[in-house]
């Protein structure tokens, strides 16, 4: 590279990084060994050093070199922890793997027994607001509730009212079987703070959306919300936690200090 | 392949504390490390903070059905997104301001700090609250925000705890994990008023109580980013205590400050990167909050912040891929595995690097970041044991990568007395009258080696003892040896259990 004068960062950065790409780089460690010898234009066909038969690169037509057709995720798949076959063993994954994080996970019949449910928790814990945000779960659950609530309410969100809150109720987008994660949006889920600022988080979700994977869920929400994914999305997995303290584990750091899952079905 | 890029010196950032003068970096190295080794309290302290890790991502990685093959398929995912920059980058940025967000490039720290101080003036901003960044610490932004008269506070507990002591972070992902908690009592007493307490809990919620107001007062929320999403222009935050999701969500103006080689291309690839990012560097199956942001608030969400800025930062990361060899090591995810399982981090620890990214993947990429001649004595500073590189999830070669280093420095500044000493080595070596008589004539003079301490040899002996000298050669006990007799076992070994 010669003279910068004149150009903006952005094409300094992307002049040096076109000039530092001339190089090709070796393949990742551990699958060099293996694909080197299959290198070659221009259909030669690499596979992962696992040799489980998955394509994983073919290498491209021009240069040679390897470009990926399968998205790493497919290939990693059966490698990556188990997520269930079954809706019977993601409904037992899930359970299973949010009673090791701590959260707290209700089985419920149906819209009655939630209600009933949250009411005994509004009573036992003493809270004095709840915030909620419209969602065909959630309504039904708090005309019971025994004590103030809070609509989160995007002509007019009042984070000083939010910060009040003992516990936000949210509906969420998917649950994760493999990891016990909450996947929660900005678009289904009242928002960014709700879900985080309270210092009891309740999820009201359905069984029917216990998703196998990770990568199931993202394509569920993609699909859904069909290209105009929702400015925030998040998996929840278990109450906020911190270990700084000599590595201690500690609940509610910043973030809700319980995780309460009210499964509903 | 030596780093020459006249237009991107490594060490030319102006105010870097690393630029120092060539040999005060490794003086100053030898001398912490030679202090931290002595102080066993202090060693024994780190590896108790550690003993749960080693257990729990035991735990995990056997949930995985093959943590082997899910590494070759998480180093891939990096492997070709960080290949492909020229391309993917580019698309992030569309994506990313399609989404509504500003993007920022930033050659260096320098540039990246007045993007930054621009931004927070241009919002008329009183107080800023800044979620874990490690791209901050590495530009130095609070020092900066702080100069212009900028409340900053950390809201990561661990590096609100290091605010507090005016420390740079031990680790970068555990950033106070030397610290007592007596110690943590009493800092909090000093800073916060609050009475001591001996219990993690209690002081978690001192925290947690201090920082509720200053997030929802906030104008501004600094954040980092583990992710860029090429396809979707979404950047994923990976964080434990919740700091970040409301960093991200109260203050007014969202700034995320990444590195560019964050870049992966497909959103599914976080279905991989993710759970082994956690369960490699915490013994998580999760991170508590792995979250994506596609840009400010949506019409139709309740809350968010007005305007998101991304500032993407170079700072000499385009020298690393302009290294074929060593470029692997942009696949890093900062999970910090290869800190927790390298016995020189546990025996000199954190600050004795006097890098921001410490460990062996400090080791290996300050150099370029920095300068190699400055640096290079942290690549001398391994047993080259691979922990490292055995513990990393996308597979970088990192204990080879130290090997190239000190390669590379021998090669740019050869040192003199090394050269010498190799060619006498390899002209005795090569003359076995002379390696006889060699051997001879050290033989007779170790005591006397031991008694003198000659400079070349001080410092080696100064940690290690030299054993006894034998009386004889190996040639000469291997002439002398008695053939052993055969028995029945060595000819035939299995005949014992055939008659069994
Ligand atoms: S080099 Fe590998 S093990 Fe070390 S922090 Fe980076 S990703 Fe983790």
């Amino acid at each position: 590279m010669s003279d910068t004068t004149g150009m903006s960062a952005r094409e300094v950065i992307m002049a040096r990084i076109k000039e530092a790409l001339r190089v090709p780089a070796p393949l990742p460690h551990g699958l060099a060994e293996d694909s080197r010898a299959q290198v070659g234009p221009p259909a030669a066909v690499l596979t992962t050093s696992g040799g489980s038969g998955a394509t994983v690169m073919s290498a491209h037509a021009s240069t040679g070199l390897p470009t990926l057709t399968v998205l790493p995720e497919e290939v990693a798949r059966p490698w990556l922890p188990d997520g269930g076959e079954t809706p019977a063993e993601r409904l037992q994954l899930l359970v299973e793997n949010l009673g090791k994080l701590r959260a707290i996970v209700q089985q419920v019949p149906d819209l009655t027994a939630a209600s009933d449910y949250l009411f005994t928790l509004a009573r036992e814990r003493d809270w004095h607001r709840v915030a909620w945000h419209p969602h065909p779960l959630i309504e039904p659950l708090l005309a019971g509730v025994p004590c103030a609530t809070y609509r989160v309410d995007p002509a007019d969100f009042d984070k000083n009212a939010l910060e009040s809150c003992d516990a936000g109720i949210t509906s969420c987008e998917a649950l994760v079987a493999q990891t016990g994660s909450i996947l929660v949006s900005s678009a289904t889920s009242g928002g960014r703070a709700l879900s985080i600022l309270p210092h009891v988080h309740v999820v009201v979700a359905t069984v029917d959306q216990i998703i196998a994977t990770l990568a199931d869920a993202l394509h569920a929400v993609r699909d859904r919300h069909d290209g105009h994914l929702p400015s925030m999305l998040s998996f929840i997995t278990g109450p906020s936690r911190t270990g700084d303290i000599e590595r201690i584990l500690v609940l509610g750091a910043h973030g809700p200090k319980e995780l309460i899952l009210i499964l509903v079905g | 392949m030596i780093v020459t890029d006249a237009s991107n010196p490594p060490a030319s950032h102006s105010g870097d504390p690393g630029a120092e003068l060539p040999r005060l970096a490794k003086k100053k190295f030898l001398h912490d490390a030679a202090e931290h080794v002595r102080d066993t309290g202090h060693r024994a302290f780190v590896r108790k903070a550690l003993g749960g890790y080693y257990t729990n991502r035991d735990l995990q990685k056997a949930r995985f059905r093959n943590w082997e093959h899910a590494r070759d398929a998480a180093s891939l995912a990096k492997w070709s997104a960080v290949n492909r920059l020229d391309e993917l980058l580019p698309r992030f940025v569309a994506n990313f301001e399609a989404n509504g967000g500003t993007v920022h490039w930033a050659r260096d720290a320098e540039e990246a700090r007045t993007i930054v101080l621009n931004l927070v003036r241009a919002a008329r901003a009183k107080a800023v609250i800044k979620s874990k960044c490690m791209t901050s610490e590495e530009i130095h932004l609070n020092a900066a925000l702080e100069a212009e008269g900028y409340g900053v506070v950390e809201s990561d507990l661990g590096e609100f705890i290091q605010q507090l002591r005016g420390e740079p972070p031990y680790h970068f992902v555990f950033p106070c994990m030397h610290v007592r908690r007596d110690e943590i009592s009493d800092l909090f007493g000093k800073h916060l008023g609050t009475a001591p307490t001996d219990s993690p809990e209690e002081l978690t919620m001192i925290a947690r109580r201090h920082m509720r107001r200053l997030y929802v007062d906030a104008d501004i929320g600094i954040t980092g980013a583990n992710f860029l999403v090429a396809e979707t222009g979404q950047i994923s935050i990976t964080e434990n205590e919740g700091n970040a999701r409301l960093t991200a969500a109260l203050p007014r103006v969202h700034i995320a400050i990444s590195g560019l080689e964050k870049v992966v291309e497909h959103l599914d690839d976080l279905a991989v990167l993710l759970p082994m990012l956690a369960t490699a560097g915490a013994g998580q199956p999760m991170t508590c909050y792995n979250t994506l942001y596609a840009g400010p608030r949506r019409p139709g969400e309740a809350d968010g912040p007005e305007e998101m800025h991304l500032v993407l930062l170079d700072n000499s990361r385009t020298a690393i891929l302009a290294d074929p060899e060593q470029r692997d090591s942009l696949h890093c995810i900062r999970c910090g595995a290869c800190l927790n399982v390298c016995p020189i981090f546990k025996n000199v620890g954190g600050f004795t690097y006097g890098t921001t990214y410490q460990g062996p993947i400090g080791s290996v990429i300050t150099p370029h970041l920095r300068g190699l001649a400055e640096w290079n004595h942290l690549s001398a500073a391994s047993s080259l044991c691979g922990a490292c590189s055995d513990a990393c999830p996308v597979r970088i070669d990192i204990h080879h990568h130290l090997l190239h280093n000190r390669r590379n420095a021998a090669r740019t500044a050869p040192n003199a007395w090394e050269k010498i000493g190799h060619r006498l080595f390899v002209m005795v070596a090569r003359r076995p009258w002379l390696f006889g008589l060699g051997g001879a004539v050290f033989r007779r003079t170790l005591p006397l080696l031991k008694l003198l301490r000659p400079p070349l040899l001080r410092d080696w002996l100064a940690s290690r003892d030299l054993p006894a000298a034998p009386r004889q050669s190996f040639r000469r006990q291997w002439d002398r040896r008695q053939p052993l007799e055969p028995t029945a076992a060595s000819v035939h070994p299995h005949a014992r259990k055939e008659e069994a």
